[in-house]
């Protein structure tokens, strides 16, 4: 009993996670950058729905759509003025703007909320008790909701124009531009798909956890970029994965051991996953051609 | 006809001043006796300021961590900027020179004597730093790139974790009342002594070995360089002073706690090494300055201060994606061994020709 | 005795079979091409011999040693150097560092002594630094030592890229492709460049090349790969009759 009612908090984590790491997977796949400002995202896409419940009273679904919205927009913007500048440069200099992105969106929220907000709870409070294993709404909906959004991206991944084009310019971006596809406007419409996805995460972890500040992008951002690293990172099925197997490592070790240990036993395991499988579990090197 | 005739003058005499100033530069630079002056110099000023308060207090206290970051900028750019990896847990390397330093002189050195055996503590830092970072090195092996980044992270992680669940040295609290033995003369020393090492590093045969992993590791390895043996060594070295600058920053900060070697601290050494310039000493001594004084000057703007900091980083980045001095180094760091080199072969090979000829 | 001997070389990726069964036998001072359409695992199997892979099956012994196995570096210093298709200086360093990286294996001094600048530190570098110093005169790039090496004309970058594999003092040089992208009378003077190089640094070589032209007039054994199976093996006159080479060959316009 005790196993199953974790098992829940597993898919709800795991959930959370998943929809980040979706977004870091999916812009490193395209342009292999690591966007260290996704964590950030994620927070801004929290702060935007307790913004909007809180001074414009709106219910769920347009906090939600807003919110996905306005960090889509938000990510679009942010690639078009800070990424694509870069595109020739040396990577790690994209990734040091990455970072200064993140870190301006911090502190710009922190200017404004310098003390933790509380967000309004937009959601029913029914808990459902089966059998001794209680079950909320509210995980009911992340995790079908999570559930549902993951399916949706693999199939527009799969079986649309724009994922082909995607896969596309993962595997060889100098070609798709000759086939007349605009690299810039798939590069924004990934950006707007993961980015969206991570304020889906920041509104539901929201009313999971209600009371936010500024920094909760940088702790789940950097695990969640774990998770897809773990997963293979670029590849969307092994961040669906990692997000999973974080949130299972991280539940079970509380679960059963002293909570402190919790980040220590999963950043080891990390290091053991990854020297068996350097590249993820469903990665695959990029061969070097010599 | 006459607004022009004004217009050239400006022009020139613009240029002039432009010129002029470039040539009181190139006199500096080329005057390699400029190097040991200032060294003295700020030798007998690393004595004179504090003894004598010629500037307060607190502006000591951000000179002291001008030159632990320095240090710590420099130590990172051996693995970041020459070697071109990802490293994000320095962080994790300063730590532990910081608690094994602060352990040393809390609990193992007789306290009459502490301020004797506080290099010995610094050392001691270093040396723990260096053999920890066999933990980082040896997945760097088979590993590069992203993956590697996310290895040192985890490792930040780990070390931090670890630190946390250890309750005789503090635990989450961390350790309070270390004796503040961390003085100016003290960091200068440790700086210079890093500087020198490092450059002298960086101008070896391992140095070039380290460029060279950087520029093509496959080929590298081809051309017979011990790829091994060259990241084993400067992550080595890199860790090392780490440590050093932890050790100092203990001693001074007076408290650490795992929280203090966090993520965050790791990305203020990356942006410190990104803003001078990745592949160059004097790019690290400028990155390391221009952003602590920078996060002084700007505290009154209180919050905005760090709203400002990264916007201008970006913006660094946009214009100048090598950083502040790219590549470029200093005459000064150069060995004058290497810096005169060709132009003796080229003199001593006229006149062999010379000689053969005649 | 054999420089060189490959037996039985076979290498796989994943599924798929780049090199069936090679075999070589390289007596010293030999000059031997390795031809074949594109694809065909010719630089396979320089990669082979080199450490870059290490081959599925089969052995490659070199002086008797066993290289499979090896790391690129352990069998560098053993005595086997090469050139890529594609250049790959160190394009960010100057060309004096890229002769000197080479040298690597053969500084005589240790970290502690690079550490401080001490001991045998000074003579060691001012030794390396005239023995590439050298080198580079010999062939005539000692002009440029301090150019960057990405700024050099594509001519004098592939001068490079060989010079740097003879300062590592090889036994065996394995060329591949030094030809491409070069014009007839280019190619000429490559010819009299490879010949030169031979003498002077008594190698044994091993050419992977296209260039029917320069195939022709400087091998004095051929050895034609198609999907990484040998298809014919002897002197240049036999080779360019054989039937089952013009075959593979058919369409891509080589006879020049």
């Amino acid at each position: 009993m005790y196993i199953i009612q974790q098992l829940i908090n597993v898919l709800q984590l795991g959930s959370v996670y998943a929809l980040i790491a979706l977004g870091y997977t999916m812009v490193y796949g395209i342009i292999r950058l690591i966007n260290f400002a996704h964590g950030d995202l994620f927070m801004v896409g929290a702060f935007i729905s307790f913004i909007v419940a809180t001074y414009l009273k709106l219910p769920f679904i347009p906090t939600l759509l807003i919110s996905m919205t306005a960090v889509a927009m938000l990510g679009v913007n942010i690639e078009r003025l800070a990424y694509r500048p870069l595109r020739q440069a040396p990577r790690m200099s994209a990734v040091i703007t990455a970072l200064g992105v993140g870190l301006f969106l911090e502190n710009l929220i922190l200017v404004f909320y310098p003390y933790p907000q509380s967000v309004p709870i937009l959601l029913p409070t029914i808990v459902w008790n089966l059998g001794g294993i209680s079950i909320s709404f509210l995980q009911v909906l992340i995790i079908g909701l999570s559930l549902f959004l993951m399916l949706i991206l693999d199939l527009i991944v799969r079986h649309t124009m724009v994922g082909m084009a995607m896969r596309a310019i993962s595997s060889n971006k100098t070609i798709v531009p000759l086939m007349g596809v605009s690299v810039d406007k798939i590069i924004s419409i990934t950006f707007a798909l993961g980015t969206g996805l991570a304020a889906v995460a920041g509104v539901m972890y929201s009313q999971a956890f209600p009371v936010i500040d500024p920094y909760i992008g940088i702790l789940i951002g950097w695990q969640a970029f774990i998770c897809a690293v773990v997963g293979g990172i670029g590849n969307i099925r092994g961040a669906m994965l990692g997000g999973f197997i974080l949130a299972a490592v991280q539940i079970m070790v509380v679960a059963f051991l002293p909570s402190t240990y919790r980040d220590f036993v999963t950043f080891t395991l990390l290091l053991v996953i990854l020297s068996f499988r350097p590249y993820g579990i469903l990665g695959k090197p990029s061969m070097e051609k010599v | 006809m006459k607004i022009t005739k004004v217009k050239t003058e400006e022009k020139s005499n613009a240029r002039g001043v432009a010129w002029y100033l470039r040539d009181r530069w190139e006199a500096i630079a080329n005057n390699r006796l400029m190097l040991p002056i200032l060294l003295m110099v700020g030798f007998v000023l690393s004595f004179a300021i504090p003894q004598f308060n010629l500037v307060n207090p607190y502006v000591q206290i951000i000179i002291m961590y001008i030159g632990i970051n320095i240090i710590l900028t420099t130590s990172l750019n051996i693995v970041n900027g020459y070697m071109g990896e990802f490293s994000i847990g320095h962080a994790g390397f300063m730590a532990v020179g910081a608690y094994v330093s602060s352990l040393l002189t809390l609990y193992v050195f007789p306290r009459s004597l502490v301020f004797l055996f506080f290099p010995l503590g610094i050392i001691a830092g270093g040396v723990v730093a260096a053999l920890v970072s066999l933990i980082v090195a040896i997945p760097s092996f088979k590993t590069r790139g992203d993956y590697l980044a996310i290895i040192t992270l985890a490792f930040l992680f780990i070390v931090k974790s670890v630190l946390e669940n250890i309750s005789a040295i503090g635990g989450p609290r961390g350790i309070v009342g270390i004796d503040k033995l961390t003085t100016m003369p003290w960091v200068f020393f440790f700086t210079v002594l890093s500087l020198w090492v490092i450059r002298n590093f960086i101008h070896s045969n391992y140095g070039r070995g380290v460029l060279s992993i950087r520029e093509d590791e496959v080929a590298s390895r081809l051309m017979s360089v011990n790829t091994r043996q060259v990241k084993f060594l400067a992550f080595a070295v890199s860790s090392f002073f780490a440590g050093v600058a932890g050790a100092l920053f203990a001693h001074l900060l007076q408290f650490i706690s795992p929280r203090v070697f966090d993520v965050l601290k790791s990305t203020d050494i990356l942006i410190m090494v990104y803003l001078g310039g990745i592949g160059s000493i004097a790019g690290s001594i400028l990155g390391a300055t221009i952003y602590t004084v920078l996060l002084e000057v700007l505290r009154p703007l209180g919050m905005f201060r760090m709203v400002l900091m990264p916007l201008l980083l970006v913006f660094l980045m946009l214009y100048r994606p090598r950083g502040i001095m790219g590549l470029r180094e200093l005459r000064w760091f150069v060995p004058i061994q290497d810096l005169k080199f060709v132009k003796r072969w080229r003199r001593k090979k006229v006149s062999t020709d010379g000689n053969s000829a005649s | 005795m054999a420089i060189l001997q490959a037996k039985n070389v076979t290498h796989y990726f994943g599924g798929l079979c780049a090199v069936s069964d090679f075999n070589l036998s390289l007596e010293k001072g030999e000059l031997v091409g390795i031809i074949g359409p594109n694809g065909a695992g010719k630089t396979t199997i320089f990669n082979l011999i080199t450490g870059v892979y290490r081959a599925s099956q089969g052995t490659i012994k070199f002086n008797d040693v066993e290289l499979v196995g090896k790391g690129p570096n352990q069998i560098t210093a053993l005595g086997v150097a090469r050139t890529f298709q594609n250049i790959r200086l160190f394009k960010d360093l100057t060309v004096l560092d890229n002769v000197r990286i080479a040298c690597y294996s053969r500084a005589g001094y240790g970290p502690w002594e690079a550490l401080f600048h001490i001991g045998r530190y000074s003579r060691e570098e001012e030794r390396i630094a005239n023995l590439a110093m050298d080198l580079l005169a010999m062939f005539n790039l000692d002009g440029v030592a301090e150019e960057i090496s990405k700024n050099l004309p594509y001519g004098l970058q592939r001068r490079l890229e060989i010079a740097r594999a003879i300062a590592t003092s090889p036994k065996l040089l394995l060329l591949d492709e030094p030809a491409a992208g070069m014009d007839p009378a280019e190619i000429d003077q490559l010819m009299e460049f490879i010949r030169w190089i031979r003498e002077k640094f008594d190698l044994t070589i091993i050419l992977v090349e296209h260039q029917m032209r320069l195939v022709m007039k400087i091998c004095e054994r051929l050895q034609v790969l198609d999907f990484g199976v040998t298809l014919a093996e002897g002197l240049p006159v036999q080779i360019q009759n054989n039937p089952k080479v013009l075959e593979a060959y058919l369409g891509k316009g080589s006879q020049e």
